[in-house]
C-alpha cells in the first residue's frame, strides 16, 4: 500500500468560523491527502493528542480569534514534549506580518493569511514534507 | 528501546507510528506483527457498523465513555477506537471526521483513537484494519472499538474481524421490505435502534424484529441467512437467533443524551461472556486465524505463479480467453499444469 499524506486540520481557541478550515480540509483531500479534520474549539492539548494517535505527517491551524501569539507557542511545545516536534505546522487565519515573522521564527513551517490560493497551501505541504515522507 | 518493546509497554507514539506501518505495509511492519501476533488475541473486538448518519460516531463516543466506567468490580476497559471512513475514489484522499463527534474522549490514557481511510479496498474496511487491531490488541487495549460504514460487502468483513458486531439503525430505516432486503441484519448480534427519540422507533423495531424471528427460523442454516452470503461455507459466523443460541437485542438509544447507553454496553458484555461460555470465542477465532492463513497461501501461491509465468505467453492465454476460444476453467486448469511441469516451486513471503 502506497504512502498518503496524513494531514491533521485543527481549529485551536475559541472562535466558530470553521470555513476556512474546511476549505483547506477539502482541498488537500483533493490533492490525495488524509485530512484528520477534529472540529471547532480544540484546546492545544486536544491538537497534540489527535497527532499523536493519528500519527499525522503535518499539523494545520486555523485561528481567527486573534490569539495565535499564545496558542501557536503552546502548540509547539507540547509538539516538542511528545516528541512530535519533527512534524511541521501551518497557520492560517487573520495574522499580522510581524506575528507571521515571529511564528516562523518559532518554527511554524508557513503562514497563510486570506487570499491564499490552496494550491500554495498544498504545495507548501508537500515541500515541507519532501524527503521526510519518503518510505 | 525498540519500538515493539515500547508499544507492549504502553507508548502511545509507538503505536501509532507502527499504526501507520502497517497501513502503509512497510517491510518493517511485517516483522513487527511477528511479535505483535503472540501479544494479541485477548481483546473484545467490537465492529460497529450501520448507515451514513445513524449516529455511528456519536454513540462510540458514548460507549468508550462508558466502557471507561468501572464494571462492578471489575477496573474499567482501555479503550481503542478504529474509525474507518471511505477514500474519494477520484482523487485517493479523505476527510477523516469522526474525531469531531469523539472529543469527551480527549485526555484520557486509557483511550486511543486512529482514523483510517479505506484507501481503495473493495469492502470498504481498510486492507490493514485487521492487523492495526491486532496491534491495538498488543498494546493493551480491552475493547477494541472499530467503526464502518455499513454498505455494501463491508458487513462480511466485520463479521470476519469482530467478535460482535452492533448494528445501529435509526427510526423509520427499516420498514418490512426494506430490512428483509438489507441482509446485513443477519450479521448483527446486538442491534441498537439510535435518535430513538424520533416519530417511528416502535415499527421500526417491530420490523427488525420480524425479520430475526424469520431468520431464526430456517431450519436448514440453523438460524441463519449466512450460508447464502458466504462463499465457503466453513466460514459462516456462527448462527444467532437459534433457540439454544444468542438471542439477538433490539435496543433503543439517544446517543446524544446518553439514553440507553448503559444497557447497550451491558448487552455488548453479554455478548462476550456468552461467547466464551458457549466456546464459540475459542471456535471463532480459529476459524479466523485458519481463514487468514489460507488467504494467505492463496495470495502467496498466485503471486508466486504469476512471478514465473512468461508475460508473453500469458498474454496469448489471455487473448484466447478473451476470444472465447477457451473457458476460464480449462485455461486455469492448463496454465497451473504448465507451470508445474515445467518448473520446480520456489515460494518466498515478502
Amino acid at each position: 500500500m502506497e504512502k498518503k499524506i496524513r494531514v491533521l486540520v485543527a481549529k485551536p481557541g475559541l472562535d466558530g468560523h470553521d470555513r476556512g478550515a474546511k476549505i483547506v480540509a477539502r482541498a488537500l483531500r483533493d490533492a490525495g491527502m488524509e485530512v484528520i479534520y477534529t472540529g471547532l474549539r480544540q484546546t492545544p492539548e486536544m491538537i497534540v493528542e489527535a497527532a499523536l494517535q493519528e500519527d499525522v505527517d503535518a499539523i494545520g491551524l486555523s485561528i481567527l480569534s486573534g490569539a495565535h501569539m499564545t496558542l501557536v507557542p503552546r502548540i509547539l511545545e507540547l509538539l516538542k514534549l511528545n516528541r512530535l516536534g519533527d512534524r511541521p505546522v501551518f497557520v492560517g487565519g487573520i495574522i499580522p506580518d510581524e506575528d507571521a515573522i515571529a511564528l516562523k521564527k518559532m518554527g511554524v513551517a508557513g503562514v497563510f493569511g486570506p487570499g491564499t490560493k490552496t494550491e500554495e497551501i498544498i504545495s507548501s505541504v508537500r515541500l515541507a514534507l519532501t524527503g521526510a515522507i519518503e518510505g | 528501546m525498540n519500538q515493539v518493546d515500547a508499544l507492549l509497554q504502553g507508548d502511545r507514539l509507538a503505536l501509532a507510528r507502527t499504526l501507520s506501518q502497517i497501513e502503509n505495509g512497510t517491510s518493517e511492519s511485517r516483522s513487527m506483527l511477528d511479535v505483535l501476533f503472540q501479544h494479541a488475541g485477548k481483546a473484545h473486538i467490537i465492529g460497529v457498523t450501520g448507515p451514513t448518519g445513524s449516529g455511528k460516531s456519536t454513540l462510540v463516543n458514548q460507549l468508550a465513555l462508558a466502557f471507561r466506567q468501572p464494571n462492578g468490580t471489575n477496573p474499567p476497559s482501555r479503550v481503542a477506537i478504529l474509525a474507518v471512513d471511505p477514500t474519494s475514489p477520484f482523487t485517493g484522499g479523505a476527510v477523516l471526521g469522526d474525531r469531531v463527534r469523539m472529543r469527551d474522549l480527549s485526555g484520557d490514557p486509557g483511550i486511543f483513537i486512529r482514523s483510517v481511510a479505506t484507501r481503495g479496498t473493495l469492502g470498504g474496511l481498510s486492507m490493514a484494519a485487521a492487523e492495526m487491531v491486532t496491534a491495538m490488541d498488543a498494546a493493551g487495549f480491552d475493547v477494541i472499538l472499530v467503526e464502518t460504514v455499513g454498505v455494501g460487502q463491508t458487513e462480511m468483513e466485520i463479521t470476519r474481524l469482530a467478535h460482535t458486531v452492533l448494528l445501529v439503525e435509526n427510526p423509520g430505516m427499516g420498514d418490512d421490505i426494506q430490512a428483509i432486503k438489507a441482509g446485513i441484519l443477519e450479521i448483527a448480534n446486538v442491534i441498537c435502534i439510535n435518535k430513538a427519540d424520533r416519530p417511528g422507533v416502535e415499527q421500526t423495531e417491530r420490523a427488525l424484529r420480524e425479520v430475526l424471528d424469520m431468520n431464526s427460523v430456517n431450519p436448514s442454516t440453523g438460524g441463519s441467512f449466512h450460508h447464502f452470503m458466504e462463499d465457503e461455507n466453513q466460514d459462516a459466523p456462527p448462527p444467532t437467533g437459534s433457540p439454544a443460541g444468542w438471542q439477538v437485542p433490539i435496543l433503543q438509544t439517544i446517543a446524544t443524551t446518553g439514553e440507553g447507553i448503559s444497557q447497550l454496553v451491558q448487552s455488548l458484555r453479554e455478548h462476550y461472556t456468552y461467547l466464551q461460555n458457549s466456546g464459540q470465542w475459542k471456535s471463532n477465532e480459529s476459524k479466523r486465524l485458519r481463514r487468514n492463513l489460507e488467504s494467505l497461501i492463496r495470495e502467496v501461491l498466485f503471486q508466486t505463479w504469476l512471478s514465473r509465468m512468461n508475460p508473453q505467453e500469458y498474454d496469448q492465454a489471455l487473448d484466447r480467453l478473451f476470444t472465447r476460444s477457451v473457458s476460464p476453467f480449462h485455461l486455469a486448469e492448463e496454465l497451473i499444469a504448465s507451470d508445474f511441469a515445467s518448473k520446480t516451486p520456489s515460494i518466498h513471503l515478502k
